[in-house]
């Protein structure tokens, strides 16, 4: 067991932060929280930078236009940015970690001179349409079809809860193909362009009230069967090849970001009054925040444990679901502290009385679907409990 | 970076567990506790067992007799101790081995058996004293040495865990001093991660027992594994240990290798997720086996009660998540 980084490692951290040093003051001013195409245009401002900088698809192979880092480096990059303030990956979080990997690993030549230089150089916006309306947890149950017509598929049917769907080029989409086979082997991986005619957008308003997601209707929409990736009803295969790209480093960003809000907080309770006294001086939430420090120490080192675990396999560990279910839980309880610091100022979802209430209600309200977005943690604990306790499935 | 078991490691655990299965099996266990318990509940033929396979000499230098190894390792050993459940005062007797001299040697060769307990306890209650050699004293001077005759106290007549013989003792004697503040310190940093290995092999033992018992019981025609509110109960036991290992190498790590983190985070952080995985995952596994969690014949009990006495030894919850706020 080694926590040290090679030479080589801490090299490439030390020319990562020269460049941020550089490149982070030339970046656009933010975009308000709710301007998705003024959010798509930073974020791929963004993309860009990396990509002239060489640092686009990081962990991406070499072949494929990526850095074939190592996943130490991936570590590395993520905690660096964040620490150094820079843009999450934001709009083009499907393209290059879901759909950019799975073109390169199950796609065409074609395919991939095709796609994968826009996502590299944030040209290209992709969103993801799996989940439907009957679909979301048991994603196989999905009933959105594809029709074969000569060298077209024409789809009908919609998706739901589609991320960046409004400001994306490309969908990556799970249809059906096949009505009468098992659920899972009547399923295909397709590329459906945002800009063909048939698709209707309609915006879903969150729980904040913003729209960060939509439903998306199909309607007679046509697209060349040069657009499947795999073959014909193999597409849960292919989705689940995308999953093979996790090398436990999906949630470094944000333990380093959760850090460094604990930090916040403490300063925050350390200023704020409860009756003659600070916050900081009431016992039980001062050791709410010792519990929760120790949380994230301990899944960064479980971060660390599972990077080296993938760098040693070649492969993921079964460990993604673990992390999941402890860091999207615990992240929640940091911003239930927060509410809880904010006393009556949590009632606001703007600054008031000189407190961050804006953005740590935003957040508080944003945490509510972390156990819920990218497989809910009832269903995380089933995998766990099946897959790697071996218990037995329910039917 | 490579924080992943090398191969000597992989083979120091596998070695200690298979140590511990050949001398100290689930059947020598349940006969000390139910049929042969010894003074102090120390067996003292299985410690000397424990001193030659190097339990106490572990991170003693080489050209010192030790064996040479770091607090990784260490760590690593002292987790199958928990898994085995183990009894006696392990992490003490191995921490006095590190203070050289004739206490050192002795604590070492598993000549002296040492016991630790903190001088500011209210009330003081004295692990072990029958069996002991030795006891120890921290406290803010650095560590007193005194002779456990010279410990006035009365033996507690219901010891929650029946491993954990307790004296109740009104005033410890002066003692010697033996070693400054910093090395008191040292104890506490060190005995914090060791016993947190120790709860880190009973929270695993904990989940296989219960996973195992949810993969046999049968109840509405079903294994009772296939419920999701079993299945989920395991699902946690498994996710607290993997989080209380990660913390725990991390810390053991750590103190070998201070650049690589904070030990003033790393070790509070390894103590209390431990802790909590050890007793939740004590209750937990009561309720996966029903009625028969209840009962003194299965082993569960035997995990939690442990697990109680090491939650409150170099340093319980309080005082870890107070040491960590303090770092914000
Ligand atoms: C912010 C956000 C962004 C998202 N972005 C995208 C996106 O870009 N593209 C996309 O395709 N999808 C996206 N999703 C969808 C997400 O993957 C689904 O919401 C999720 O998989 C759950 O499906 P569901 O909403 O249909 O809930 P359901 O599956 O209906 O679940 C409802 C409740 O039932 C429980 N439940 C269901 N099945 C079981 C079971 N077998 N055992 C125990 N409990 C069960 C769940 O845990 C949950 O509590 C997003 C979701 C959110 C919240």
């Amino acid at each position: 067991m080694d926590l040290r980084y090679t030479e080589a490692e801490e090299s490439f951290r030390a020319e990562l932060r020269a460049w941020l040093d550089e490149a982070l003051p030339k970046l656009p001013p933010k975009p308000d929280r709710n301007d998705w195409p003024g959010r798509r245009a930073y974020d791929t401002t963004w993309q860009r930078m990396l990509f002239d900088a060489g640092y686009a698809g990081i962990h991406w192979p070499v072949e494929a236009g990526g850095k074939g880092a190592t996943p130490t480096e991936h570590l590395i990059f993520l905690e660096e940015t964040e620490r150094a303030g820079a843009p999450y990956v934001g709009a083009n979080f499907v393209g290059l970690l879901h759909a950019g990997p799975t073109i390169n690993a199950a796609g065409s030549e074609e395919q991939r001179r095709k796609y994968l230089p826009g996502i590299l150089s944030g040209e290209d916006v992709w969103c993801q349409g799996f989940s439907e309306p009957g679909a979301g947890s048991d994603l196989a149950s999905l009933r959105c079809r594809a029709v074969r017509d000569g060298d077209e598929y024409v789809i009908n049917g919609s998706k739901i809860w589609t991320s960046h769907a409004e400001v994306a080029d490309y969908c990556e989409m799970l249809v059906r193909t096949d009505q009468d086979a098992p659920k899972h082997k009547g399923i295909t991986w397709l590329i459906v362009p945002m800009d063909t005619p048939g698709i209707t957008i309609r915006p879903l308003e969150t729980v904040m009230g913003t729209s960060e997601f939509a439903e998306v209707f199909f309607d007679d929409v046509r697209v060349p069967v040069a657009n499947r990736v795999g073959d014909e009803n193999d597409g849960w295969r292919v989705t689940m090849v995308t999953l093979s790209f996790e090398r436990g480093t999906a949630f470094v960003s944000e333990v380093v970001a959760s850090q460094r809000l604990l930090h916040e907080l403490a300063e925050l309770a350390k200023k704020v009054t409860r009756k003659d006294a600070t916050a900081w001086d009431d016992v039980a939430l001062r050791r709410e925040l010792g519990h929760l420090t120790a949380e994230f120490e301990a899944l960064w080192a479980l971060t660390k444990w599972n990077v080296s675990e993938a760098a040693r396999a070649g492969m993921p560990g079964v460990g993604g679901s673990v992390f999941k279910l402890r860091f999207s839980e615990t992240k929640q309880k940091l911003y239930e502290l927060a509410h809880r610091l904010l006393d009556r100022a949590a009632l606001v979802v703007e600054d008031v009385a000189g407190l961050p209430s804006g953005d740590l209600m935003d957040e508080r309200l944003s945490s509510l679907s972390y156990t819920i977005a990218a497989g809910t943690s009832q269903i995380q604990r089933n995998i766990v409990g099946e897959r790697i306790l071996g218990l037995p499935k329910e039917r | 970076m490579d924080f992943q078991l090398s191969d000597d490691q992989r083979d120091l655990a596998t070695g200690v567990r298979e140590f511990c299965e050949g001398r100290f099996d689930r059947d020598r266990m349940r006969n000390l506790v139910d049929h042969d318990r010894k003074p102090g509940m120390v067996d003292k033929k299985l410690w000397q067992e424990l001193a030659e396979t190097g339990f106490f000499s572990l991170r003693v230098a080489e050209d010192e007799g030790g064996v040479g190894l770091g607090t990784a390792e260490a760590a690593l050993v002292y987790e199958e101790a928990g898994r085995a459940l183990l009894p006696g005062p392990l992490v003490a007797t191995h921490l006095a081995a590190s203070l050289g001299g004739e206490l050192g040697a002795g604590a070492a060769s598993g000549e002296l058996i040492v016991g630790v307990v903190e001088g500011d306890a209210s009330p003081i209650l004295v692990e072990h004293l029958d069996a002991l050699d030795v006891l120890l004293i921290l406290d803010e001077d650095g560590i007193r040495k005194v002779a456990p005759a010279d410990v006035a106290g009365t033996a507690v007549k219901n010891p929650v865990d029946p491993f954990t013989p307790l004296h109740h003792v009104e005033a410890l004697p002066e003692g010697e001093l033996v070693a400054d503040a910093e090395t008191a310190a040292r104890f506490r940093r060190e005995g914090a991660v060791l016993t947190a290995a120790v709860q880190l092999g009973i929270a695993g033992k904990l989940t296989e027992l219960a996973t195992q018992y949810a993969k046999e019981r049968e109840q509405f025609g079903r294994i009772i594994g296939s419920f999701q509110a079993v299945k989920h109960l395991c699902a946690d036991m498994l996710v607290r240990t993997e989080i209380a290992r990660a913390a725990v190498y991390s810390a053991a790590v750590t103190l070998d290798d201070p650049v690589v983190g904070d030990a003033a985070v790393a070790v509070p952080t390894a103590k209390l997720m431990a802790d909590d995985a050890a007793t939740r995952n004590g209750k937990d596994a009561t309720q996966v086996h029903g009625g028969m969690g209840f009962t003194w014949e299965v082993d569960v009990h035997l995990y939690l009660k442990r697990a109680w006495v090491h939650a409150t030894q170099y340093g319980d919850a309080d005082d870890n998540e107070e040491a960590l706020a303090a770092t914000l």
